[in-house]
């Protein structure tokens, strides 16, 4: 990646964050009505709510109230809890590790399963041989990818943690816990990517490199690892990493289903119990990680392409 | 047929999914409507039974009953925030084309940061604002749906506005709307409803989990996502009452996405005509092996399914270190040729030969290690034939690490080395460096020194320098016959370009429509060539600085395809000497005076 795409890209970066933090912002002020008397209720008296009113600093001009709050979120002040009092910026860093290890442990179990499968599949049906594999393949992924991660979640509680009791059902307590709900949330993904990887490596196979790696007389997993492979990679992980953005959001179901203590668990009870000032801090670390994503991915690819330089040159 | 109905299983299945998802939208609450919200004291939280297959809620009211009935109001819910998000959607896509610039770029960028946001983010937000129910999520994945629409609808109208027969309709004076409807939507419908099945399947699986989170539908009412909500905290005392539910939305989401897939191929899909594969023809009668050819080919035929034959009973030999030009024009089947030689015809491609012999043993019987050391081959672009993700050393390296087990450093060594024979300067740098930082002279000759790693006994060069400029054509011609001096490797150098082959070969084979019709010495291809169509290929030949790229712009009429080939000579559609005979006899290959042989009755 040159240079000036890379500062490019940073830039664009920079902008979403201040979009998304007034987004984020904007959200208490968008609820219709009074978002104190809502969340504490019809019963609550006036001074409570007024009280509270004031501690937000609901009753300052809209401005100066941007500015508090876009300050506060970057000295890591995201406010303090309606229901518990606690600063949301303590809960978020005790919950977001969490999330994170669920999600990069169910993309790295993802890729580990589906590059291989979709490599095996592609040179099993290159050039449409063997089209029994190739239906039964299209159709396990194509019913795979289908079926939501919750769905897996729930499946395989009631399989493996209810029925047979192999894993905890639910918590964070030791690696088992996290067994069943990083299968959970990798198996679609797995499936996805698996697809992906098999029409890359097709792709790949008919090159003339194949052809000339192919004269050389390499042997087969030496041509398909070390020749085809790195070639497929690029757009396999293009993919990858944007997967990784539904897994965030596909994890807050699956820890609702493992009662996983991460961010998603959060948000849900958040939402539910109208704790606005954690809804809005959990929504808008969630929107700055599938930024960080993707900036990740766009920097990542522009250093694994050796032509990308050439592209944009 | 059956390969097509089977190939289509997947889709049908999905069809019927989501046409039987439709008819229980319409029947399911008339008929099962009222068991469904029945309250029935005495069996309250029940698991299954005969009378409950599924068992029973908190009030006692029948499981699968409000599974049936629930269908409606999910699809109903799905098709609400599909229409918001396409109706959202297409409304920003249209956007760009008629604010003016910089208004423009900023929809087109609100659109690409928002398509990257999960649905289910965007549904939270909502939901926190409007509050818990369905409007709120219905409202949230209508808006994650809108960007992916938006997004297709700029691309799909791009393209659309600009092709040519919306120009050309715009210049003949068809009316806009005409346009519109004539040209323009029928050739975005497709896509667009595409895409509007996967959205349905998208937004029934995201409200399906919102008000599995509780985000989404509230009681009284119900959709399958709910009664999921009610019946997970009982799993683990009666683990069939999510079973419904759970079962109803992972059909749904399989049913769309199955059709959607379906869709989305036979949009895609080119008409591929599938015929029997008739059984290769045999050859038989290797003979001896010919003791001064160092290839030997006899009767080779390469088939393919269809009775396609692009390679017909082709035999050749060629000596050590001796080049041997192979010409014809593209369809002749000279590059199958090679790739038969080189043992790398596709499949389904078949095969046959009498004999193939490289240094008198059948290659068949070559091992790998052989093979990978004594055949080199050169194709035609080289930036295609080089892995553009290794670097360029370790792909010659991996030759004599592979079949020769030397250890990395001195196959390292050797790369280097070979990269100097073939005059690439810097072989040391060069080596570190990917192909693309390359020029196409070096590259092409990095594919030769690729070939001198082993101990080269044929060289197969399959239009070498037809993607090279002429001053690099040149250098890489005098490179290859000083590679095949040093080395005195059998060369097959497959040219269309019968002027090159002219200058470098020892010996010229032309090749028509599968078959050799003429072989003679390169020498005698000025006057001594006697086929009418070496002499056509001769003849069409300018002055040397003028275009060479259709050699046969003299001779009306082109090749016959590989299947259209009748039982006489080949050539006798363009050919100005054929007679009734040649239309149907073939003429066989017979010397025609010395290292001449000639396929052609009016030859004599
Ligand atoms: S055999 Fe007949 S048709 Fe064929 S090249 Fe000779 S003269 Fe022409």
């Amino acid at each position: 990646m040159t240079r000036r795409l890379g500062v490019r890209r940073l830039v664009r970066f920079a902008v979403s964050l201040g979009v998304l933090m007034v987004v984020s912002f904007a959200m208490i002020h968008l609820i219709p009505g009074d978002p104190v008397r809502a969340a504490l209720g019809p019963a609550a008296p006036l001074e409570l709510v007024e009280a509270r009113r004031a501690a937000l600093g609901l009753d300052r001009p809209l401005p100066e109230q941007l500015l508090t709050y876009v300050t506060g979120v970057v000295t890591g002040d995201f406010g303090t809890s309606f229901l518990t009092g606690e600063p949301v910026g303590e809960v978020i860093a005790s919950r977001l590790p969490n999330t994170l290890s669920l999600a990069l442990l169910a993309t790295a179990v993802a890729l580990l399963i589906a590059v291989p499968l979709g490599m095996w599949a592609a040179v099993r049906t290159e050039n449409g041989r063997n089209r029994g594999t190739e239906l039964g393949f299209s159709a396990t992924t194509g019913t795979a990818v289908a079926v939501p991660e919750f769905l897996y979640a729930i499946a395989l509680v009631t399989v493996f943690a209810i029925a047979l009791g192999w894993f905890p059902p639910a918590g964070k307590a030791g690696p088992l816990t996290y067994v069943l709900p990083v299968l959970a949330l990798s198996l679609g993904p797995a499936a996805m990517i698996a697809r992906i990887s098999r029409v890359e490596t097709l792709r790949e196979l008919a090159k003339d490199y194949v052809r000339l790696a192919r004269a050389k007389r390499l042997p087969a997993a030496r041509l398909h690892l070390r020749h085809v492979l790195p070639n497929t990679l690029t757009a396999t992980l293009t993919v990858g990493g944007l997967l990784l953005t539904s897994l965030i959001a596909g994890g807050v179901l699956v820890e609702y289903v493992f009662a996983w203590p991460g961010l998603g668990l959060k948000i849900v009870e958040s939402i539910t119990q109208k704790d606005y000032p954690v809804a809005q801090g959990v929504i808008l670390v969630y929107g700055a990680l599938v930024l960080v994503v993707n900036l990740a991915v766009d920097l990542v690819l522009g250093a694994l392409d050796p032509t990308s330089a050439i592209k944009e040159a | 047929m059956t390969g097509w109905s089977r190939r289509n299983a997947p889709g049908v299945a999905g069809a019927v999914i989501v046409a039987a998802m439709a008819v229980l939208a319409v029947v399911g609450p008339p008929i099962w409507g009222d068991e469904a919200v029945r309250i029935d004291a005495a069996a309250i939280l029940q698991g299954a039974s005969p009378g409950h297959p599924l068992g029973t809620d908190n009030l006692g009211r029948d499981l699968l009953a409000r599974v049936l009935v629930a269908g409606r109001y999910s699809l109903l819910l799905a098709l609400a925030a599909t229409a918001i998000g396409a109706v959202a959607g297409i409304v920003l896509g249209t956007l760009p084309s008629v604010l003016p610039r910089r208004a423009a770029r900023l929809a087109t960028g609100t659109v690409n940061a928002l398509v990257a946001f999960p649905g289910l983010l965007l549904a939270m937000f909502t939901a926190v604002v409007t509050g818990l129910g369905a409007r709120g999520a219905v409202l949230g994945i209508g808006a994650a749906i809108a960007p992916g629409f938006a997004r297709l609808t700029q691309t799909l109208a791009a393209t659309v506005a600009n092709a040519d027969y919306v120009s050309a309709a715009r210049m003949l004076g068809v009316p806009r709307r005409r346009i519109l409807t004539r040209h323009v939507l029928p050739n975005i419908a497709e896509p667009l409803i595409l895409n509007l099945t996967q959205a349905l399947g998208g937004a029934l699986l995201g409200l399906a989990g919102m008000s599995f989170l509780g985000l989404g539908v509230q009681p009284p009412d119900f959709d399958w996502g709910r009664l999921l909500f009610d019946g997970f905290p009982r799993i683990y005392v009666t683990p069939e009452v999510a079973l419904g539910p759970a079962a109803a939305v992972a059909l749904a989401g399989i049913g769309f996405n199955l059709l959607g897939d379906a869709l989305a191929r036979a949009a895609a899909r080119t008409s591929v005509v599938r015929e029997r594969t008739p059984a290769p023809p045999v050859a038989d009668g290797a003979g001896e092996p010919d003791p001064g050819a160092v290839l030997e080919v006899r009767d080779l035929t390469v088939t393919f399914p269809g009775g396609v034959t692009p390679v017909r009973q082709l035999s050749l030999t060629v000596a050590p270190g001796e080049i041997v030009g192979l010409v014809g024009e593209s369809g002749s089947g000279k590059s199958l040729t090679a790739a038969a030689i080189g043992g790398l015809v596709p499949y389904p491609g078949t095969v046959t030969y009498a004999a193939l012999r490289l240094g008198g043993r059948d290659v068949a019987t070559l091992s790998d290690k052989e093979l990978g050391t004594a055949l080199a081959m050169v194709f035609q672009d080289p930036l295609a034939a080089l892995n553009p993700a290794l670097k360029v050393g370790g792909q010659l390296a991996e030759v004599a690490i592979v079949h020769e087990g030397a250890d990395r450093a001195e196959a390292r060594r050797r790369a280097v080395d070979r990269l100097g024979h073939v005059h690439l300067p810097e072989p040391e740098r060069r080596a570190r460096q990917h192909p693309h930082e390359l020029s196409g002279g070096m590259r092409q000759r990095a594919v030769i020194a690729m070939g001198l790693m082993g101990t080269p006994r044929l060289i197969v060069a399959d239009e070498p320098t037809t993607a090279l400029d002429v001053t690099v054509q040149r250098q890489i011609l005098r490179l290859l016959r000083e590679v095949v001096e040093e080395t005195g490797a059998a060369t097959l150098f497959i040219s269309h370009d019968i002027a090159v082959v002219g200058e470098l070969c020892d010996r010229v084979v032309v090749m028509y429509a599968g078959r050799v019709v003429e072989e003679l010495p390169a020498g005698r291809l000025a006057d001594g060539a006697a086929h009418p169509y070496t002499k056509a290929l001769i003849a069409s030949l300018p002055d040397l600085d003028t275009d060479r790229s259709t050699p046969l712009a003299g001779i009306a009429g082109t090749q016959p395809a590989p299947g259209q080939i009748g039982l006489g000579c080949a050539f006798a559609p363009r050919c100005p000497l054929a007679t009734a005979r040649c239309e149907s006899e073939r003429p066989e290959l017979v010397a025609h005076g010395p290292g001449q042989r000639v396929a052609c009755w009016e030859v004599k």
